[in-house]
């Protein structure tokens, strides 16, 4: 198994008043790996990645991170961009809150923008892009800094289901680019299967592990992969899993 | 249809009701140092165009200079309380009572403060203290409504408070802060207004002390002229500054604003 990225071992989250919201959790993101996070609403997949993010503590537990600072990047499930910048300058963001000098910084969001497939939209502000376009961007902007981990907080939750189809294809071909490692959250059973290599399903809040379903093959999927037994099978064992989980819960 | 209800109706109802107001001071004699009639004081207008120009000029000034002064002022609070829970803290009573307490009242404080041979400064001085709220109120909510996802983004990224304050929060918060400095600078004329009435004399000769002097010796047609002056010069700031605040977020938003 590949060095470990990331990792939480045995973590709880507790906030005030509303009680557990996570946990006892365990989880672990392998270099260059893409798990995917299936679960209810309320299981706790969100604070899984904020904790994952560094942006919060567990209140017990241990969270591993083996990369930097400025090596994670995190995708939320609505663009996030600001609307008095343009694309290019909400690309370079992270650049230059870094310290990198302006043209650099913009030069660089510019070919990250070509990248995901928005050449000729640097000036552009996120009012004038389609909800597709905007997710890019925002996807461009967590790919600028060439991140060793990439967490995507149900990024496709609001497209149309063409646009969602065609950015998981974009995205798993741009993680064959650079391979960071992937944790994408999402309570769409067949959009796991087809990201990941590995789905982690949880149970109903506070979420635990219900289980893990291997998925055979690796990104980019082939022509086809939705309609193979492999997929098939892979996603019918973590809907099983997901079905027992929320059953034992109810 | 709608653009000529907006002009056809205001002007009908405007002239209906000069045409009654000039026909009953006519039929009923009244005498014109009671209610002059807006012919008369059409004509007062014109007569005195260059002194209420003047007037207007040294009112505008005041009320320029003090919102200059309070805009500064609020917003730099408004960032010293949007950044610590303490200050802001500190701050809430005394905003509070800034909105609470009439302002007027504080008058012949400022008077006695800057001294009677310095009216301009306790007019400055009143207009700070009036716009003082609603700009660091504005300023305040938005430098405090951030995008909880874009700050959680800076989180990520490593962002100093100085990065947070001037790439997030500060352009962030800009159609808040309009919102506020587009009242404070209406207020910035009230006040210049209200220390004109309690502090002006000769000295200063804006329009709030026009329309006082007129009343004193009766000239009413003259003082309504005045009047109709202020609400001139209040109409011209506010259109002024709309079209500013629309210029500003149609860059901020890289569209227009949706019309209200």
């Amino acid at each position: 198994m590949a060095e470990a990225v990331a990792a939480l071992e045995a973590v709880e989250v507790d906030y005030p008043g509303r009680g557990r919201a996570l946990g006892p959790f365990d989880f672990r993101l392998g270099a260059g790996e893409i798990v995917a996070l299936v679960g209810p609403s309320g299981c706790g997949k969100s604070t899984a990645l904020r904790l994952l993010a560094g942006l919060e503590p567990p209140t017990r537990g241990q969270v591993r991170r083996a990369a930097g600072r400025g090596e994670t990047s995190v995708v939320f499930q609505s663009p996030t961009l600001a609307p008095w910048l343009s694309a290019a300058a909400n690309v370079a963001l992270p650049l230059e809150l870094a310290g990198e000098g302006r043209a650099a910084a913009r030069a660089a969001a510019a070919e990250q923008l070509r990248r995901v497939g928005l050449a000729g939209a640097e000036r552009a502000r996120p009012a004038q892009l389609s909800g597709g376009m905007a997710m890019r961007a925002s996807l461009a902007r967590a790919l600028v800094t060439g991140p060793k981990v990439l967490l995507l907080d149900e990024p496709f939750a609001a497209l149309d289901e063409i646009t969602r189809r065609q950015m998981a294809d974009d995205l798993l071909a741009l993680w064959a680019e650079r391979r960071p490692g992937i944790v994408f959250v999402t309570h769409n059973v067949e959009e796991a299967v087809y990201m990941a290599s590995r789905v982690v399903v949880m149970t109903p809040g506070p979420g635990r592990v219900a289980g893990e379903v291997g998925v055979e093959g690796t990104a980019p999927r082939p022509k086809g992969f939705r309609t193979s037994e492999g997929f098939r099978d892979a996603a019918e064992r973590a809907s099983e899993l997901l079905r027992r989980a929320m059953g034992a819960a109810s | 249809m709608n653009r000529w209800i907006g002009v056809l109706a205001p002007t009908i109802f405007l002239g209906a009701l000069f045409g009654a107001w000039e026909a009953t001071c006519r039929l009923l004699a009244v005498p014109s140092y009671f209610l002059p009639t807006p012919s008369s004081i059409a004509m007062a207008l014109w007569e005195n165009a260059p002194t209420l120009f003047a007037s207007a000029g040294r009112t505008l000034t005041s009320a320029l200079a003090a919102f200059a002064i309070v805009s500064g002022l609020a917003n730099l609070a408004a960032v010293g309380a949007a950044s610590s829970r303490i200050v802001e803290a500190s701050f809430r009573p005394i905003a509070v009572a800034l909105q609470v307490t009439p302002i007027i009242s504080l008058a012949p404080l400022f008077v006695a403060w800057a001294g009677i041979d310095n009216p301009d400064r306790t007019i400055v001085a009143l207009a700070v203290v009036v716009a003082f709220f609603p700009i660091y109120s504005g300023s305040l909510s938005g430098l405090t409504a951030t995008d909880p996802e874009l700050e959680r983004l800076f989180d990520l990224y490593g962002a100093t408070r100085w990065q947070r304050l001037t790439r997030l929060r500060a352009p962030s918060a800009l159609p808040q802060v309009l919102e506020g400095e587009k009242v404070g600078l209406g207020l910035s004329l009230v006040g210049a207004v209200m220390g004109e009435l309690s502090a002006g004399s000769g000295a200063t000769e804006g329009l709030a002390w026009r329309i006082q002097e007129a009343s004193h010796r009766l000239e009413m047609a003259k003082s309504f002229a005045a009047l109709v002056a202020l609400a001139l010069l209040g109409g011209v700031l506010y259109v002024g500054f709309q079209s500013l605040e629309r210029a500003a977020l149609t860059w901020w938003r890289g569209r227009p604003p949706a019309r209200r």
